[in-house]
């Protein structure tokens, strides 16, 4: 690749682990106690996988990915646990040291364009921004590389587009610079946090093919962060699923999708409407709402909602376990669907 | 279509254009729908394709430049402030985003009960019991919210009570825009099932605007397809989903994503995104991004032409069905 002057990529063998996650929580001080918005979570994401975090609003998606890239105010908020991103320990990173992983290893792209890019620059040198500080390039060759990236993003003029200012452009077309800007110093590590929530449909699925395609080029991890099944489903190796900040089941996609053993997972599921099903069918929507995060709570989060809900589940909080019939699939439940029968905790 | 029920609302040819400096927005271009009683008409596009504004001018809440609406035997445009206020509360409109619908220094209470405060219709504990039955219809617990305010309740709850505002006034139409897009799904399917269900008790009929196919699909009898201002497909719900004959619905129904990794179907990725309805393209607004575009297309404007009963398409080709 030409874009990565510099960058070895000779040291990392394929099948490493890019990112480890580790018991990690984050918890802040509110007015009315503390809140743990991440709350015991671990994962691992190898190089070149795509992981899909999948969760309702308030479920701790976006301040797991904060945390991931270190990006949480400094007061009122705890963080422990560990985060290792390609050798480096997140949390607890001063800002020295952060600052030359964001944007040059680990870069994000939120969900909206035009919050995340400055109004009153032009396009081009949002991009060549980082260009020229991470990878030391002068005016004309950050320039180049940004006008190859605005071409690899699929930006129709790309030459007139540099001298554009974000108001000029579509929804569609800023998230694509948004994109552009992420890939400018090919980061290991993209996280994208609702990439397409503002979009329309059509353009919505030219952003995520985008960005899969991107993705096998660059061989780049990619932590896909959505409320909607539907945009992770087709698009990652693994999903993640959370509810009150813990991940309560995580797999390969198509395991969890063919056998999934949380009742959280199959109850989203179930309430989303399908295009496949004929119209008026009656959906089952998910009863009640999620747990308040500042309350202790004792048991399963999700165990006043859940319809298998047992005395043990209200009591005893499910540890994240193995699945027996796949080691790759792990989910926290005392009864879980599919009659996977739980061994012995982990 | 079916001829045994009434037209409660009739949208004919209407047409919204709104200035932007010296240029002209052509919103609504010559939209005609008809919703019958008891029935759920949907509307479904991307954004800016004029969907918002059928809703609204069908409000008379923004002027339409020619095109009438009638409700009830009455058309709405020719009628005096006055008429047109007392007609229009036989149709009423809930939004997209419940919080900010609801003003955060009123309670419940009054927030619910406004509608009759203004018309000086019930006061007192008759106003009281209304009120309450309002609440107890949507799934709110009236002696709890009562005395609260919006911000004590979540988005779901929120979109709960403007729905009791809104059947307050006992109206025949509602026009619900967006009204689910800002919920997650375990509340969107709570809330979809209770329009259903006060459809079928009120005897209410939908107009229901949303951008999500598979939530349109999910209310509607019936479904019109809107591209830059204009129905490009309009059929019964399950026709249109299964036997879409306008390129546009077509693509739109194979960019939708499904939670489920095996449904990959064949997908046809429009290029480029909706042309600015300042300048909208001669003959068919869709010919810019229509894989089928031919040259006729961009010199002749296609119109609405019946293709099976009650299914009709605004294509110069559309799309014809694979008899298996």
């Amino acid at each position: 690749m030409s874009l990565t002057p510099g960058l070895d990529r000779s040291a990392s063998t394929d099948e490493s682990a890019l990112l480890e996650v580790c018991n990690a929580s984050t918890t802040f001080a509110t007015d009315r106690g503390s809140l743990r918005a991440v709350d015991d979570v671990s994962f691992v994401i190898k190089r070149g996988e795509t992981l899909g975090i999948v969760g309702e609003s308030g479920s701790g998606k976006t301040v797991l990915s904060r945390s991931i890239l270190g990006l949480l105010p400094r007061s009122g908020v705890l963080q422990e646990g560990s985060i290792v991103f390609d050798g480096t320990e997140i949390v607890g990173a001063p800002d020295k040291l952060m600052r030359a992983i964001w944007g040059a290893k680990m870069a994000m792209v939120f969900q909206d364009p035009m919050a995340s890019l400055n109004p009153v620059v032009r396009i081009g040198r949002q991009i060549t921004e980082s260009l020229r500080l991470h990878l030391d390039l002068d005016r004309s060759e950050a320039k180049a590389t940004a006008l190859s990236l605005l071409e690899q993003v699929g930006i129709p003029s790309p030459k007139e587009r540099l001298r554009s200012y974000p108001f000029e452009l579509s929804g569609g077309m800023r998230q694509r610079v948004m994109i552009a800007i992420a890939l400018a110093c090919s980061p290991k590590l993209l996280l994208a946090d609702e990439p397409t929530t503002g979009l329309d449909v059509t353009v919505q699925a030219q952003i995520l093919d985008l960005l899969s395609s991107l993705q096998k080029e660059r061989h780049m991890s990619v932590i896909l962060v959505s409320h909607d099944l539907g945009v992770v489903a087709s698009r990652t190796d693994n999903i993640a699923v959370m509810y009150a900040g813990k991940v309560v089941e995580i797999a390969p996609t198509a395991t969890l999708f063919s056998s999934m053993a949380m009742p959280y997972t199959k109850a989203l599921v179930d309430s989303t409407p399908r295009l496949s099903q004929p119209s008026h069918l009656r959906l089952s929507p998910i009863e009640g709402r999620p747990p308040d995060m500042t309350t202790a709570r004792q048991g399963c989060a999700f165990a006043p909602r859940c319809s298998f809900a047992t005395d043990r589940c209200r009591s005893e909080t499910p540890p994240l376990v193995t699945s027996p019939s796949n080691p790759l699939h792990r989910f926290a439940c005392w009864n879980p669907l599919n009659s996977i029968s739980i061994g012995e905790s982990s | 279509m079916t001829p045994s029920t009434p037209t409660l609302l009739s949208i004919e040819n209407l047409v919204v254009n709104f200035s932007s400096g010296r240029k002209t927005v052509h919103a609504v271009s010559g939209v005609s729908l008809q919703l019958n009683e008891g029935d759920t008409l949907g509307i479904v596009g991307e954004s800016g394709c004029g969907k918002t504004t059928v809703g609204k001018a069908t409000m008379q809440l923004v002027p339409s430049r020619s095109g009438s609406v009638s409700f009830d035997g009455h058309d709405l445009a020719r009628l005096t402030r006055k008429e047109l206020r007392r007609t229009r509360l036989g149709i009423q409109m809930i939004f997209q985003d419940p919080i900010s619908s609801l003003n955060p220094r009123r309670k419940i209470r009054d927030i619910v009960a406004e509608p009759l405060d203004i018309w000086k219709t019930a006061e007192g504990a008759q106003r009281e019991q209304i009120v309450r039955d309002a609440l107890d219809n949507v799934g709110i617990d009236p002696d709890v919210a009562l005395d609260r305010y919006p911000h004590e309740f979540s988005g779901g709850q929120c979109q709960r009570i403007s729905i009791a505002r809104a059947l307050v006034m006992k109206p025949k139409v509602l026009i619900c825009d967006e009204i689910v897009s800002a919920l997650d799904v375990s509340v969107q399917a709570q809330i979809l099932n209770l329009l259903q269900d006060l459809k079928a008790r009120f005897g209410l009929s939908i107009l229901f605007i949303a951008h999500d196919l598979a939530v349109v699909k999910n209310v509607s009898d019936r479904v019109a397809v809107m591209y830059l201002g204009r129905i490009c497909e309009f059929a019964g719900s399950d026709e249109l989903y299964s036997h879409p004959a306008h390129p546009y619905s077509e693509a739109l129904l194979s960019a939708a994503l499904e939670p489920d990794p095996s449904s990959d179907r064949s997908r046809i990725i429009l290029t480029g995104e909706p042309p600015n309805p300042i300048d909208p393209p001669s003959g068919c607004r869709f010919r810019t991004r229509c894989p089928y575009a031919q040259d006729r297309c961009a010199e002749e404007e296609p119109v609405a032409q019946e293709i099976s009963p009650g299914h009709s398409v605004a294509c110069h080709f559309p799309l014809l069905r694979t008899n298996s």
